[in-house]
């Protein structure tokens, strides 16, 4: 049998059921029934959303939306173990404690290297198209099992971790999968198209310097729109750097294609559309949620700046 | 030049930049700008909800990443992972969070460049060891940390592996990023190796470690500075660091 990433949205979907029952019953929670409502969605989501009619799934999204929106998600109470607990155990388990820590990102790493060595009987053992994220669940489950076994807790324990991490980051969760949604959305909608359509039409680019800006400028400007560089690129490319660096200009477009896309991940650095990297930690980190944006922005700006020279003086190397 | 290219769907740009600024629930936001750039485009309402739904669960692999490890990272917590974090950082004397923060920027762009993306992240890797490690050893240094620094040292820490990853991931010749980048220039009709596109990041990877070590470099002395400032104003004086750390860890977000 093949371990696909369907697996995964199996094992996800009931753990998020299991969070919207905790949460129903969670009397300290201000607002148990629409947020355990929030997860319950959420779950389906994960269950069964490839087989329910997509204006369906849409219908769930918005009203996901719409609850989180008028702040019907909440966490719960939950009682923090003293200092002294904390220390103890600390001490008592010491260096063991990082194990399984670092068990996740070594097996998801193993995983991914060896995916395509494991086949038995011709059938390959790791979903070849997502093999870093199945081993990522592997290797999630593996180091439950080993963290189970030396602080002698059970399963459950850690599905209730879960949840009460769930609950510290509420809706923050669902956030990068509705920008990716909307990337999508976008995209259908040919929001790119017209932002091309916009800078080729206004700007002047038979300055070679002009338009070398122009090009890494609107890559970072764009992701920041869309929050994700694989987004801009083809855009800003097909708009600006094909026709413009590389056929007018004459440039390299492999330095071309580098160097732009580095320049849409410095967009990335400063995007709250891009949750993933910058609000959800944010939230997981418990401070405010710009916090990390801000702390990247200097090294975005700065970075950018060099990459404009070094696409001007790298692109013409031959 | 007359194009038959549709202006209206930028108003959904204009939506979620209004949205954000004007720091609308961010979900609603999405929301809202999904269905008034379908709207623009013309979608009936029907394909407007469609468009959602598809996207909505096509994109159902962005949360795995964070809701997998959460069941260890919070057992191991619950068994003093964070403190454990910062009491092993004290045992190096030598260890400050500037310095950590460069060992850890520099592990993460060389691991990535080699294809180990994986070695890293913020539910793993920065919420249980980076930012308490961080954490540990400006305490070592200062003693009690005012919530300012504290929440810098975090946002640096969480900063540190998204730059790492991002400029270590883009030299990986067997990244997605450098197949779609290729991909994309023979649909256009130039033809490139991979390898050149890869050895062409090299030299914006090495501009962005000079840039974040600078500023992690000086990330030691403007923490000093900012304790110092507290500490004068009597701050710290009321608040013991470890009882914060402890309630804001169980804080919703």
């Amino acid at each position: 049998m093949t371990l696909t990433i369907q697996h995964l949205y199996y094992l996800v979907g009931i753990i998020l059921a299991i969070t919207a029952v905790l949460t129903v019953r969670d009397a300290t929670n201000p607002r148990r029934y629409s947020s355990g409502l929030f997860w319950a969605i959420y779950a389906v989501v994960f269950l069964v959303g490839d087989k329910l009619d997509p204006v369906i799934v849409g219908v769930m999204a918005v009203a996901m939306a719409v609850i989180a929106g008028f702040k019907g998600v909440a966490g719960g109470k939950h009682q923090p173990r003293t200092d002294a607990q904390y220390l103890e155990s600390a001490k008592r388990l010491g260096n063991k404690l990082f194990v399984p820590a670092l068990a996740i990102p070594l097996i998801t790493m193993i995983g991914t290297l060896s995916g395509k060595y494991l086949v038995v009987g011709g059938t390959p053992l790791l979903d070849p198209k997502n093999t870093t994220l199945v081993s990522l669940g592997v290797g999630c489950v593996i180091a439950l099992g080993l963290a189970c076994s030396m602080t002698r807790e059970t399963p459950a324990q850690g599905i209730r971790e879960s949840w009460r991490l769930t609950d510290a980051l509420g809706w923050a969760l669902v956030l990068p999968q509705m920008l990716g949604m909307l990337g999508l959305v976008f995209s259908e909608a040919g929001v790119g198209k017209a932002v091309a359509h916009v800078t080729t039409e206004y700007i002047n680019m038979d300055v070679k310097f002009i338009a070398v800006a122009v090009y890494v400028i609107g890559m970072a400007l764009f992701t920041i729109i869309m929050g994700n560089g694989f987004a801009a690129f083809p855009v800003m490319t097909g708009g600006v750097g094909v026709p413009v660096l590389v056929h007018h200009f004459g440039g390299d477009p492999a330095v071309m294609a580098a160097v732009g896309m580095l320049s849409g991940y410095c967009g990335t650095l400063m995007t709250p559309m891009a949750a993933n990297f910058n609000l959800v930690p944010a939230a997981l980190l418990e401070i405010d949620k710009n916090a990390v944006i801000r702390a990247q922005i200097p090294t975005a700006l700065l970075l950018l700046t060099c990459n404009v020279f070094l696409l001007y003086f790298l692109m013409f190397h031959k | 030049m007359l194009t038959d290219v549709n202006l209206w769907p930028l108003i959904g740009v204009a939506i979620i930049i209004v949205g954000f600024v004007l720091r609308f629930n961010p979900m609603l936001v999405v929301v809202v700008t999904a269905i008034g750039t379908a709207f623009a485009a013309g979608f009936p309402v029907e394909k407007v909800l469609a468009a959602i739904g598809t996207g909505f669960v096509k994109t159902r692999n962005l949360p795995l990443i964070i809701l997998l490890p959460l069941a260890v990272i919070g057992l191991l917590e619950r068994h003093g992972l964070r403190q454990h974090a910062q009491r092993w950082i004290s045992s190096i004397q030598s260890a400050t969070a500037g310095r950590l923060l460069i060992v850890y920027l520099a592990a993460r762009q060389l691991t990535a460049a080699i294809g180990l993306t994986s070695l890293g992240g913020h539910p793993q890797m920065v919420r249980p060891l980076l930012a308490p490690m961080a954490e540990g050893a400006t305490e070592n240094r200062f003693g009690r940390l005012p919530a300012k620094v504290r929440e810098k040292l975090r946002a640096f820490s969480a900063a540190t592996d998204n730059v790492g990853l991002f400029f270590g991931e883009d030299i990986f010749v067997a990244f997605g990023a450098i197949v779609l980048m290729t991909t994309f220039l023979k649909e256009a009709g130039i033809e490139v190796e991979p390898i050149h596109v890869a050895l062409w990041g090299i030299p914006t990877a090495i501009c962005a470690f000079l840039i974040h070590a600078v500023r992690l470099y000086r990330l030691d002395a403007a923490l000093a500075a900012d304790i110092e400032k507290a500490r004068q104003s009597g701050e710290l004086g009321r608040e013991s660091a470890g009882a914060a750390q402890n309630n804001t860890a169980q804080q919703g977000a």
